[in-house]
Protein backbone atom coordinates (compact mmCIF):
# COMPACT_ATOMS: atom_id res chain seq x y z
CA UNK A 1 0.00 0.00 0.00
CA UNK A 2 0.90 3.64 -0.36
CA UNK A 3 1.35 5.91 2.67
CA UNK A 4 1.17 9.69 2.66
CA UNK A 5 3.11 11.57 5.34
CA UNK A 6 2.54 15.33 5.70
CA UNK A 7 5.48 17.17 7.29
CA UNK A 8 5.73 20.72 8.62
CA UNK A 9 8.69 23.07 8.74
CA UNK A 10 8.80 24.61 12.22
CA UNK A 11 11.22 26.35 14.53
CA UNK A 12 13.92 23.89 15.65
CA UNK A 13 13.03 22.05 18.85
CA UNK A 14 16.12 23.42 20.63
CA UNK A 15 15.60 27.09 19.75
CA UNK A 16 13.81 29.30 22.26
CA UNK A 17 10.87 31.07 20.63
CA UNK A 18 10.86 34.86 21.00
CA UNK A 19 7.79 37.02 20.59
CA UNK A 20 8.03 39.71 17.89
CA UNK A 21 7.97 43.28 19.16
CA UNK A 22 4.76 44.06 17.25
CA UNK A 23 2.92 41.17 18.94
CA UNK A 24 1.96 39.55 15.64
CA UNK A 25 3.63 36.26 16.48
CA UNK A 26 6.98 34.62 17.12
CA UNK A 27 10.11 35.83 15.33
CA UNK A 28 11.14 33.27 12.70
CA UNK A 29 13.50 35.39 10.60
CA UNK A 30 17.03 33.93 10.64
CA UNK A 31 15.99 31.24 13.11
CA UNK A 32 17.02 27.61 12.68
CA UNK A 33 14.08 25.64 11.27
CA UNK A 34 13.61 21.85 11.24
CA UNK A 35 11.02 19.18 10.67
CA UNK A 36 8.32 19.13 13.36
CA UNK A 37 9.50 16.37 15.78
CA UNK A 38 6.13 14.56 15.73
CA UNK A 39 6.33 14.48 11.91
CA UNK A 40 9.80 12.90 12.08
CA UNK A 41 8.16 10.14 14.09
CA UNK A 42 5.49 9.85 11.36
CA UNK A 43 8.12 9.55 8.60
CA UNK A 44 10.02 6.97 10.67
CA UNK A 45 6.85 4.91 11.21
CA UNK A 46 6.12 4.89 7.48
CA UNK A 47 9.68 3.73 6.78
CA UNK A 48 9.40 0.95 9.38
CA UNK A 49 6.12 -0.22 7.84
CA UNK A 50 7.88 -0.28 4.48
CA UNK A 51 10.79 -2.25 5.93
CA UNK A 52 8.27 -4.77 7.32
CA UNK A 53 6.76 -5.14 3.87
CA UNK A 54 3.41 -3.59 4.74
CA UNK A 55 4.04 -0.47 2.61
CA UNK A 56 5.35 -0.10 -0.94
CA UNK A 57 5.61 3.64 -1.39
CA UNK A 58 6.00 6.63 0.95
CA UNK A 59 4.98 10.05 -0.37
CA UNK A 60 5.78 13.08 1.79
CA UNK A 61 3.99 16.39 1.41
CA UNK A 62 4.58 19.80 2.96
CA UNK A 63 2.35 22.86 2.82
CA UNK A 64 3.79 26.28 3.53
CA UNK A 65 6.63 28.41 2.25
CA UNK A 66 9.06 27.43 -0.51
CA UNK A 67 11.76 26.73 2.07
CA UNK A 68 9.74 23.70 3.23
CA UNK A 69 11.56 21.98 0.36
CA UNK A 70 14.47 21.45 2.81
CA UNK A 71 12.11 19.65 5.20
CA UNK A 72 10.95 17.40 2.38
CA UNK A 73 14.57 16.63 1.43
CA UNK A 74 15.18 15.58 5.03
CA UNK A 75 12.22 13.18 4.82
CA UNK A 76 13.52 11.82 1.50
CA UNK A 77 16.95 11.33 3.06
CA UNK A 78 15.37 9.38 5.92
CA UNK A 79 13.76 7.04 3.39
CA UNK A 80 10.62 8.52 1.81
CA UNK A 81 10.31 7.85 -1.94
CA UNK A 82 9.01 11.12 -3.35
CA UNK A 83 7.78 14.52 -2.26
CA UNK A 84 5.12 17.11 -3.01
CA UNK A 85 5.61 20.73 -2.00
CA UNK A 86 2.48 22.89 -1.88
CA UNK A 87 3.49 26.53 -1.73
CA UNK A 88 0.75 28.39 0.14
CA UNK A 89 2.61 31.37 1.62
CA UNK A 90 5.50 33.73 0.82
CA UNK A 91 6.32 34.99 4.30
CA UNK A 92 7.92 32.52 6.74
CA UNK A 93 5.69 34.02 9.45
CA UNK A 94 2.47 32.92 7.74
CA UNK A 95 1.07 29.85 9.46
CA UNK A 96 -1.49 28.03 7.33
CA UNK A 97 -4.29 26.92 9.66
CA UNK A 98 -4.96 23.20 10.19
CA UNK A 99 -8.37 23.47 8.47
CA UNK A 100 -6.84 24.84 5.25
CA UNK A 101 -3.96 22.34 5.47
CA UNK A 102 -6.47 19.52 5.88
CA UNK A 103 -8.43 20.74 2.83
CA UNK A 104 -5.30 20.75 0.67
CA UNK A 105 -4.28 17.34 2.02
CA UNK A 106 -7.74 15.98 1.20
CA UNK A 107 -7.14 16.98 -2.45
CA UNK A 108 -3.69 15.38 -2.40
CA UNK A 109 -5.27 12.20 -1.00
CA UNK A 110 -7.82 12.21 -3.85
CA UNK A 111 -4.98 12.27 -6.37
CA UNK A 112 -2.58 9.90 -4.61
CA UNK A 113 -5.11 7.45 -3.13
CA UNK A 114 -2.96 6.30 -0.17
CA UNK A 115 -4.27 3.60 2.19
CA UNK A 116 -3.00 5.47 5.22
CA UNK A 117 -1.97 9.01 6.12
CA UNK A 118 0.42 9.26 9.07
CA UNK A 119 0.81 12.70 10.66
CA UNK A 120 2.37 14.16 13.79
CA UNK A 121 -0.26 14.67 16.48
CA UNK A 122 0.63 18.34 16.75
CA UNK A 123 3.13 20.88 15.48
CA UNK A 124 5.37 22.44 18.10
CA UNK A 125 4.64 25.96 16.81
CA UNK A 126 0.87 26.48 17.01
CA UNK A 127 0.32 23.38 19.24
CA UNK A 128 -3.20 23.06 17.77
CA UNK A 129 -3.34 19.23 17.56
CA UNK A 130 -5.93 19.27 14.79
CA UNK A 131 -4.77 18.53 11.23
CA UNK A 132 -5.06 14.73 11.36
CA UNK A 133 -8.52 14.72 12.91
CA UNK A 134 -9.70 17.39 10.45
CA UNK A 135 -8.37 15.47 7.46
CA UNK A 136 -10.13 12.32 8.70
CA UNK A 137 -13.38 14.29 8.94
CA UNK A 138 -13.08 15.76 5.44
CA UNK A 139 -12.32 12.34 3.93
CA UNK A 140 -14.92 10.49 6.01
CA UNK A 141 -12.18 8.14 7.20
CA UNK A 142 -11.58 6.57 10.57
CA UNK A 143 -8.88 8.04 12.79
CA UNK A 144 -6.39 6.62 15.27
CA UNK A 145 -4.76 9.54 17.06
CA UNK A 146 -1.84 9.75 19.53
CA UNK A 147 -0.47 6.37 18.44
CA UNK A 148 2.20 4.52 20.39
CA UNK A 149 1.97 1.32 18.31
CA UNK A 150 0.70 0.65 14.78
CA UNK A 151 0.17 -2.84 13.38
CA UNK A 152 -1.26 -3.24 9.87
CA UNK A 153 -3.43 -6.36 9.59
CA UNK A 154 -4.96 -6.79 6.14
CA UNK A 155 -7.62 -4.14 5.57
CA UNK A 156 -7.36 -2.69 9.06
CA UNK A 157 -4.77 -1.29 11.46
CA UNK A 158 -4.58 -2.09 15.14
CA UNK A 159 -3.42 1.07 16.88
CA UNK A 160 -2.53 1.58 20.53
CA UNK A 161 -3.22 5.15 21.62
CA UNK A 162 -1.89 7.25 24.50
CA UNK A 163 -4.96 8.44 26.41
CA UNK A 164 -5.44 10.19 29.75
CA UNK A 165 -5.78 7.07 31.88
CA UNK A 166 -3.15 4.97 30.11
CA UNK A 167 -3.43 3.20 26.77
CA UNK A 168 -6.35 2.36 24.49
CA UNK A 169 -6.21 -0.04 21.58
CA UNK A 170 -8.60 0.39 18.66
CA UNK A 171 -8.93 -1.20 15.26
CA UNK A 172 -9.46 1.20 12.41
CA UNK A 173 -10.55 0.25 8.90
CA UNK A 174 -8.27 1.27 6.06
CA UNK A 175 -7.96 3.79 4.54
CA UNK A 176 -7.37 5.65 7.78
CA UNK A 177 -5.59 8.52 9.48
CA UNK A 178 -2.96 7.83 12.14
CA UNK A 179 -1.39 10.58 14.26
CA UNK A 180 1.82 9.92 16.14
CA UNK A 181 2.67 10.36 19.80
CA UNK A 182 6.14 10.53 21.33
CA UNK A 183 6.57 6.88 22.20
CA UNK A 184 5.79 5.42 18.77
CA UNK A 185 9.42 5.18 17.70
CA UNK A 186 12.78 6.92 17.72
CA UNK A 187 13.40 8.53 14.34
CA UNK A 188 16.64 7.68 12.53
CA UNK A 189 19.21 10.15 11.36
CA UNK A 190 19.79 10.38 7.64
CA UNK A 191 23.20 9.11 6.56
CA UNK A 192 25.39 11.20 4.29
CA UNK A 193 24.99 8.85 1.29
CA UNK A 194 21.22 8.95 1.77
CA UNK A 195 21.28 12.75 1.96
CA UNK A 196 23.10 12.75 -1.39
CA UNK A 197 20.65 10.23 -2.88
CA UNK A 198 17.69 12.28 -1.62
CA UNK A 199 18.72 15.17 -3.86
CA UNK A 200 17.85 13.01 -6.87
CA UNK A 201 14.47 11.81 -5.59
CA UNK A 202 11.45 13.44 -7.27
CA UNK A 203 10.00 16.59 -5.69
CA UNK A 204 6.92 18.01 -7.35
CA UNK A 205 5.99 21.64 -6.74
CA UNK A 206 2.38 22.84 -6.54
CA UNK A 207 0.47 25.79 -5.10
CA UNK A 208 -2.64 26.04 -2.91
CA UNK A 209 -4.41 27.53 -5.97
CA UNK A 210 -3.71 24.34 -7.95
CA UNK A 211 -6.00 22.60 -5.48
CA UNK A 212 -8.54 25.44 -5.39
CA UNK A 213 -8.28 25.79 -1.61
CA UNK A 214 -8.78 29.16 0.08
CA UNK A 215 -6.16 29.44 2.83
CA UNK A 216 -7.53 32.65 4.36
CA UNK A 217 -7.28 32.22 8.15
CA UNK A 218 -10.41 31.88 10.25
CA UNK A 219 -8.59 33.07 13.36
CA UNK A 220 -6.99 36.51 13.39
CA UNK A 221 -4.18 37.25 15.81
CA UNK A 222 -5.10 40.02 18.24
CA UNK A 223 -1.82 39.91 20.13
CA UNK A 224 1.06 37.66 21.11
CA UNK A 225 2.82 38.13 24.42
CA UNK A 226 5.58 36.62 26.49
CA UNK A 227 4.03 34.38 29.14
CA UNK A 228 3.76 35.77 32.62
CA UNK A 229 7.06 35.16 34.28
CA UNK A 230 7.36 33.33 37.54
CA UNK A 231 10.13 34.62 39.76
CA UNK A 232 12.50 32.30 41.50
CA UNK A 233 11.87 31.87 45.21
CA UNK A 234 14.45 30.90 47.78
CA UNK A 235 16.92 28.09 48.21
CA UNK A 236 16.53 26.10 51.39
CA UNK A 237 19.53 24.48 53.03
CA UNK A 238 18.00 21.25 54.31
CA UNK A 239 14.97 18.99 54.27
CA UNK A 240 14.05 20.28 57.74
CA UNK A 241 13.99 23.85 56.47
CA UNK A 242 11.88 22.76 53.48
CA UNK A 243 9.38 21.00 55.76
CA UNK A 244 9.15 24.13 57.93
CA UNK A 245 8.51 26.35 54.88
CA UNK A 246 5.81 24.03 53.52
CA UNK A 247 4.08 23.96 56.91
CA UNK A 248 4.31 27.75 57.11
CA UNK A 249 2.67 27.99 53.67
CA UNK A 250 -0.07 25.63 54.85
CA UNK A 251 0.24 23.21 51.93
CA UNK A 252 1.14 20.12 53.96
CA UNK B 1 -25.37 32.91 22.87
CA UNK B 2 -25.97 29.19 23.44
CA UNK B 3 -23.13 26.87 24.35
CA UNK B 4 -22.99 23.09 23.98
CA UNK B 5 -20.51 21.69 26.51
CA UNK B 6 -19.30 18.15 25.90
CA UNK B 7 -18.97 16.47 29.29
CA UNK B 8 -15.91 14.35 30.01
CA UNK B 9 -16.72 10.85 31.22
CA UNK B 10 -14.68 8.04 32.75
CA UNK B 11 -16.54 4.93 31.68
CA UNK B 12 -20.13 5.51 32.81
CA UNK B 13 -19.18 8.19 35.35
CA UNK B 14 -18.95 11.94 34.93
CA UNK B 15 -15.38 13.26 35.17
CA UNK B 16 -16.67 16.00 37.40
CA UNK B 17 -13.50 18.05 37.85
CA UNK B 18 -12.68 18.44 34.15
CA UNK B 19 -16.32 19.03 33.21
CA UNK B 20 -16.90 21.58 36.00
CA UNK B 21 -13.75 23.53 35.06
CA UNK B 22 -14.73 23.63 31.38
CA UNK B 23 -18.19 24.71 32.52
CA UNK B 24 -16.67 27.79 34.16
CA UNK B 25 -15.10 28.73 30.82
CA UNK B 26 -18.29 27.90 28.89
CA UNK B 27 -20.45 30.09 31.14
CA UNK B 28 -18.39 33.09 29.99
CA UNK B 29 -19.59 32.38 26.43
CA UNK B 30 -23.35 31.96 26.99
CA UNK B 31 -26.11 29.71 28.32
CA UNK B 32 -24.78 26.19 28.74
CA UNK B 33 -26.34 22.89 27.67
CA UNK B 34 -24.24 19.87 28.66
CA UNK B 35 -24.05 16.80 26.41
CA UNK B 36 -23.31 13.55 28.24
CA UNK B 37 -22.58 10.74 25.79
CA UNK B 38 -21.75 7.17 26.74
CA UNK B 39 -23.35 3.92 27.77
CA UNK B 40 -25.33 3.54 31.00
CA UNK B 41 -24.75 7.18 31.82
CA UNK B 42 -27.92 8.08 33.77
CA UNK B 43 -25.83 8.81 36.86
CA UNK B 44 -23.38 10.95 34.91
CA UNK B 45 -26.24 12.95 33.36
CA UNK B 46 -27.79 13.54 36.78
CA UNK B 47 -24.42 14.63 38.17
CA UNK B 48 -24.01 17.09 35.29
CA UNK B 49 -27.51 18.47 35.93
CA UNK B 50 -26.47 19.35 39.48
CA UNK B 51 -23.56 21.54 38.37
CA UNK B 52 -24.13 25.22 38.97
CA UNK B 53 -25.06 27.16 35.85
CA UNK B 54 -26.17 24.29 33.62
CA UNK B 55 -29.41 25.16 31.80
CA UNK B 56 -30.09 21.70 30.36
CA UNK B 57 -28.50 18.28 30.02
CA UNK B 58 -28.71 16.18 26.86
CA UNK B 59 -28.14 12.48 27.40
CA UNK B 60 -27.04 10.26 24.51
CA UNK B 61 -26.96 6.70 25.83
CA UNK B 62 -25.72 4.28 23.18
CA UNK B 63 -23.08 1.56 22.90
CA UNK B 64 -21.51 3.57 20.06
CA UNK B 65 -20.35 6.17 22.61
CA UNK B 66 -19.09 3.75 25.28
CA UNK B 67 -15.40 4.04 24.47
CA UNK B 68 -15.12 7.59 23.17
CA UNK B 69 -14.50 6.61 19.54
CA UNK B 70 -14.08 9.84 17.59
CA UNK B 71 -16.19 9.09 14.52
CA UNK B 72 -19.61 8.35 16.08
CA UNK B 73 -19.09 10.96 18.81
CA UNK B 74 -18.23 13.69 16.29
CA UNK B 75 -21.29 12.76 14.21
CA UNK B 76 -23.46 13.02 17.33
CA UNK B 77 -22.10 16.45 18.25
CA UNK B 78 -22.55 17.70 14.68
CA UNK B 79 -26.15 16.41 14.62
CA UNK B 80 -26.87 18.55 17.70
CA UNK B 81 -24.80 21.58 16.68
CA UNK B 82 -27.40 23.79 15.05
CA UNK B 83 -28.62 26.48 17.41
CA UNK B 84 -25.36 26.65 19.33
CA UNK B 85 -22.84 29.46 18.86
CA UNK B 86 -20.15 27.59 20.78
CA UNK B 87 -19.19 23.95 21.22
CA UNK B 88 -16.84 23.53 24.15
CA UNK B 89 -15.00 20.67 25.86
CA UNK B 90 -12.21 20.30 28.40
CA UNK B 91 -8.86 19.76 26.62
CA UNK B 92 -8.56 16.10 27.57
CA UNK B 93 -7.12 13.37 25.33
CA UNK B 94 -10.64 12.30 24.33
CA UNK B 95 -11.82 15.82 23.46
CA UNK B 96 -8.59 16.54 21.56
CA UNK B 97 -9.42 13.46 19.51
CA UNK B 98 -13.02 14.46 18.78
CA UNK B 99 -13.27 18.26 18.65
CA UNK B 100 -11.08 18.97 15.59
CA UNK B 101 -13.16 16.37 13.73
CA UNK B 102 -16.33 18.20 14.80
CA UNK B 103 -14.85 21.52 13.68
CA UNK B 104 -13.87 20.24 10.23
CA UNK B 105 -17.32 18.71 9.71
CA UNK B 106 -18.78 22.16 10.48
CA UNK B 107 -16.16 23.82 8.24
CA UNK B 108 -14.76 25.90 11.11
CA UNK B 109 -11.40 26.08 12.86
CA UNK B 110 -10.90 24.47 16.24
CA UNK B 111 -9.43 26.65 18.97
CA UNK B 112 -7.41 24.29 21.16
CA UNK B 113 -6.27 24.56 24.76
CA UNK B 114 -7.85 27.92 25.55
CA UNK B 115 -6.42 29.45 28.74
CA UNK B 116 -8.68 32.52 28.93
CA UNK B 117 -11.97 33.67 27.41
CA UNK B 118 -11.61 37.35 26.45
CA UNK B 119 -15.09 37.60 24.94
CA UNK B 120 -17.43 35.30 23.01
CA UNK B 121 -15.23 35.46 19.88
CA UNK B 122 -11.80 36.04 21.39
CA UNK B 123 -9.64 33.54 23.20
CA UNK B 124 -6.14 33.33 24.66
CA UNK B 125 -4.08 30.17 24.22
CA UNK B 126 -0.46 29.10 24.69
CA UNK B 127 1.67 28.46 21.61
CA UNK B 128 5.28 27.28 21.18
CA UNK B 129 5.09 25.02 24.25
CA UNK B 130 3.96 27.94 26.39
CA UNK B 131 6.79 30.23 25.28
CA UNK B 132 4.18 32.68 24.03
CA UNK B 133 0.55 33.44 24.76
CA UNK B 134 -1.54 34.32 21.74
CA UNK B 135 -4.97 35.96 21.66
CA UNK B 136 -7.03 35.07 18.59
CA UNK B 137 -10.39 36.26 17.34
CA UNK B 138 -12.56 33.80 15.45
CA UNK B 139 -14.60 34.79 12.41
CA UNK B 140 -16.35 31.41 12.26
CA UNK B 141 -20.11 31.05 12.75
CA UNK B 142 -19.60 28.32 15.34
CA UNK B 143 -16.71 28.43 17.76
CA UNK B 144 -15.31 24.98 18.56
CA UNK B 145 -13.15 25.32 21.64
CA UNK B 146 -11.20 23.07 23.98
CA UNK B 147 -10.39 24.50 27.37
CA UNK B 148 -7.19 24.12 29.38
CA UNK B 149 -8.79 23.08 32.66
CA UNK B 150 -5.84 24.03 34.89
CA UNK B 151 -6.55 27.73 34.40
CA UNK B 152 -10.24 27.67 35.34
CA UNK B 153 -11.84 27.05 38.74
CA UNK B 154 -14.39 24.26 38.88
CA UNK B 155 -18.03 25.36 38.90
CA UNK B 156 -19.78 24.30 42.08
CA UNK B 157 -22.93 22.28 42.62
CA UNK B 158 -26.40 23.61 43.28
CA UNK B 159 -27.97 23.36 39.83
CA UNK B 160 -31.10 21.41 38.99
CA UNK B 161 -31.21 21.30 35.21
CA UNK B 162 -33.62 19.08 33.32
CA UNK B 163 -32.24 15.99 31.58
CA UNK B 164 -33.45 15.26 28.05
CA UNK B 165 -32.65 12.33 25.84
CA UNK B 166 -30.80 13.05 22.62
CA UNK B 167 -31.22 10.70 19.68
CA UNK B 168 -28.04 8.92 18.60
CA UNK B 169 -26.49 9.64 15.22
CA UNK B 170 -25.57 6.08 14.31
CA UNK B 171 -22.21 4.43 13.90
CA UNK B 172 -20.58 3.92 10.51
CA UNK B 173 -18.19 1.41 12.06
CA UNK B 174 -15.00 3.08 10.83
CA UNK B 175 -13.18 2.04 13.98
CA UNK B 176 -13.79 -0.41 16.79
CA UNK B 177 -12.66 -0.53 20.38
CA UNK B 178 -10.34 -3.42 21.28
CA UNK B 179 -9.15 -2.79 24.84
CA UNK B 180 -8.17 -0.23 27.44
CA UNK B 181 -5.06 -0.59 29.56
CA UNK B 182 -5.84 1.77 32.34
CA UNK B 183 -3.79 1.58 35.50
CA UNK B 184 -5.98 1.10 38.58
CA UNK B 185 -4.81 3.43 41.28
CA UNK B 186 -6.04 4.74 44.61
CA UNK B 187 -4.11 7.94 44.02
CA UNK B 188 -5.93 11.12 43.03
CA UNK B 189 -6.20 11.93 39.34
CA UNK B 190 -3.18 13.91 38.10
CA UNK B 191 -5.00 16.92 36.67
CA UNK B 192 -7.26 17.44 39.71
CA UNK B 193 -4.88 16.50 42.54
CA UNK B 194 -4.11 19.10 45.22
CA UNK B 195 -0.51 17.86 45.44
CA UNK B 196 1.62 16.37 42.66
CA UNK B 197 5.02 14.74 43.16
CA UNK B 198 6.96 14.33 39.91
CA UNK B 199 10.18 12.57 39.03
CA UNK B 200 12.50 13.17 36.12
CA UNK B 201 15.46 11.64 34.38
CA UNK B 202 17.44 12.01 37.64
CA UNK B 203 15.38 9.24 39.23
CA UNK B 204 17.31 6.88 36.98
CA UNK B 205 15.08 3.80 36.76
CA UNK B 206 11.56 2.46 37.01
CA UNK B 207 12.47 0.71 40.28
CA UNK B 208 13.74 3.93 41.84
CA UNK B 209 10.47 5.71 40.96
CA UNK B 210 9.21 3.93 44.09
CA UNK B 211 10.77 6.67 46.22
CA UNK B 212 8.77 9.30 44.31
CA UNK B 213 5.62 7.21 44.76
CA UNK B 214 6.30 6.77 48.48
CA UNK B 215 6.43 10.55 48.98
CA UNK B 216 3.28 10.97 46.91
CA UNK B 217 1.43 8.35 48.96
CA UNK B 218 2.53 9.97 52.21
CA UNK B 219 1.03 13.26 50.98
CA UNK B 220 -2.04 11.75 49.31
CA UNK B 221 -0.66 13.14 46.08
CA UNK B 222 -0.75 12.18 42.42
CA UNK B 223 2.47 11.05 40.73
CA UNK B 224 3.82 12.87 37.68
CA UNK B 225 6.86 12.51 35.46
CA UNK B 226 8.88 14.50 33.00
CA UNK B 227 8.97 13.54 29.34
CA UNK B 228 12.54 12.33 29.78
CA UNK B 229 11.44 9.93 32.53
CA UNK B 230 8.55 8.61 30.41
CA UNK B 231 10.68 8.28 27.27
CA UNK B 232 13.27 6.34 29.31
CA UNK B 233 10.58 3.93 30.48
CA UNK B 234 10.78 4.94 34.16
CA UNK B 235 7.12 5.97 34.26
CA UNK B 236 3.96 5.28 32.20
CA UNK B 237 2.84 7.75 29.53
CA UNK B 238 -0.24 8.91 31.44
CA UNK B 239 2.00 10.39 34.15
CA UNK B 240 3.68 12.84 31.77
CA UNK B 241 3.37 16.48 32.77
CA UNK B 242 4.16 19.03 30.08
CA UNK B 243 3.01 20.71 26.91
CA UNK B 244 2.41 17.40 25.14
CA UNK B 245 1.32 15.57 28.27
CA UNK B 246 -0.93 16.77 31.06
CA UNK B 247 -1.16 20.34 32.28
CA UNK B 248 -1.51 20.60 36.04
CA UNK B 249 -1.89 23.43 38.55
CA UNK B 250 -1.98 21.90 42.04
CA UNK B 251 -1.54 23.70 45.35
CA UNK B 252 1.85 22.05 45.71
CA UNK B 253 4.10 20.63 42.97
CA UNK B 254 7.25 18.79 44.02
CA UNK B 255 9.74 18.18 41.19
CA UNK B 256 12.53 15.73 41.98
CA UNK B 257 15.37 15.11 39.55
CA UNK B 258 13.68 17.27 36.91
CA UNK B 259 15.91 19.77 35.13
CA UNK B 260 13.00 21.94 33.98
CA UNK B 261 12.87 21.90 30.19
CA UNK B 262 10.44 24.53 28.84
CA UNK B 263 8.22 21.70 27.65
CA UNK B 264 7.84 20.52 31.25
CA UNK B 265 7.47 24.00 32.74
CA UNK B 266 4.57 24.64 30.35
CA UNK B 267 2.71 21.82 32.09
CA UNK B 268 3.18 22.89 35.71
CA UNK B 269 4.20 26.52 36.09
CA UNK B 270 0.72 27.59 37.16
CA UNK B 271 1.07 25.49 40.32
CA UNK B 272 0.62 27.55 43.48
CA UNK B 273 3.81 26.43 45.21
CA UNK B 274 6.65 24.70 43.39
CA UNK B 275 9.38 22.76 45.19
CA UNK B 276 12.45 21.64 43.25
CA UNK B 277 14.91 19.02 44.45
CA UNK B 278 17.90 18.63 42.16
CA UNK B 279 21.60 18.11 42.69
CA UNK B 280 22.47 20.45 39.83
CA UNK B 281 22.16 23.95 41.24
CA UNK B 282 22.13 25.38 37.70
CA UNK B 283 18.99 23.41 36.72
CA UNK B 284 16.39 25.75 35.15
CA UNK B 285 13.68 24.30 37.41
CA UNK B 286 15.11 26.47 40.22
CA UNK B 287 14.16 29.60 38.25
CA UNK B 288 10.47 28.83 38.76
CA UNK B 289 10.64 27.10 42.15
CA UNK B 290 9.39 28.81 45.31
CA UNK B 291 11.57 26.52 47.39
CA UNK B 292 14.67 24.95 45.90
CA UNK B 293 16.76 22.31 47.59
CA UNK B 294 20.11 21.49 46.01
CA UNK B 295 20.51 17.88 47.08
CA UNK B 296 20.69 14.31 45.86
CA UNK B 297 17.08 13.22 45.51
CA UNK B 298 17.97 9.74 46.77
CA UNK B 299 18.78 11.33 50.14
CA UNK B 300 16.33 14.20 50.19
CA UNK B 301 13.13 12.51 48.98
CA UNK B 302 13.14 9.63 51.51
CA UNK B 303 14.03 12.10 54.28
CA UNK B 304 11.16 14.35 53.21
CA UNK B 305 8.80 11.36 53.15
CA UNK B 306 9.84 10.52 56.68
CA UNK B 307 9.57 14.04 58.08
CA UNK B 308 6.26 15.13 56.58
Amino acid sequence: MKVLVPVKRVIDYNVKARVKADGSGVDLANVKMSMNPFDEIAVEEAIRLKEKGAVEEIVVVSIGVKQAQETLRTALAMGADRAILVVAADDVHTDIEPLAVAKILAKVVEEEAPKMVILGKQAIDNDMNATGQMLAALLGWGQATFASEVVVEGEAAKVTREVDGGLQTIEVKLPAIVTTDLRLNEPRYASLPNIMKAKKKPLEEKTADDYGVDVTPRLSVVKTEEPQGRSAGIKVGSVDELVAKLKEAGVV
Amino acid sequence: MAVLLIAETHGADLATDATAKALSAAKAMGEVTVLVAGQGIDGAADAAAKLDGVAKVLKADDAAYAHGLAEPLADLVVSLASGYSHIVAPATASAKNVMPRVAALLDVMVISDVSAVVDADTFERPIYAGNAMQTVKSSDATKVVTVRTSTFDAAGEGGSASVETAAGAGDKGLSAWVEDKVAESDRPELTSAKIVVSGGRGVGSEADFKIIEALADKLGAAVGASRAAVDSGFAPNDWQVGQTGKVVAPELYIAAGISGAIQHLAGMKDSKIIVAINKDEEAPIFQVADYGLVADLFDAVPELTEKL
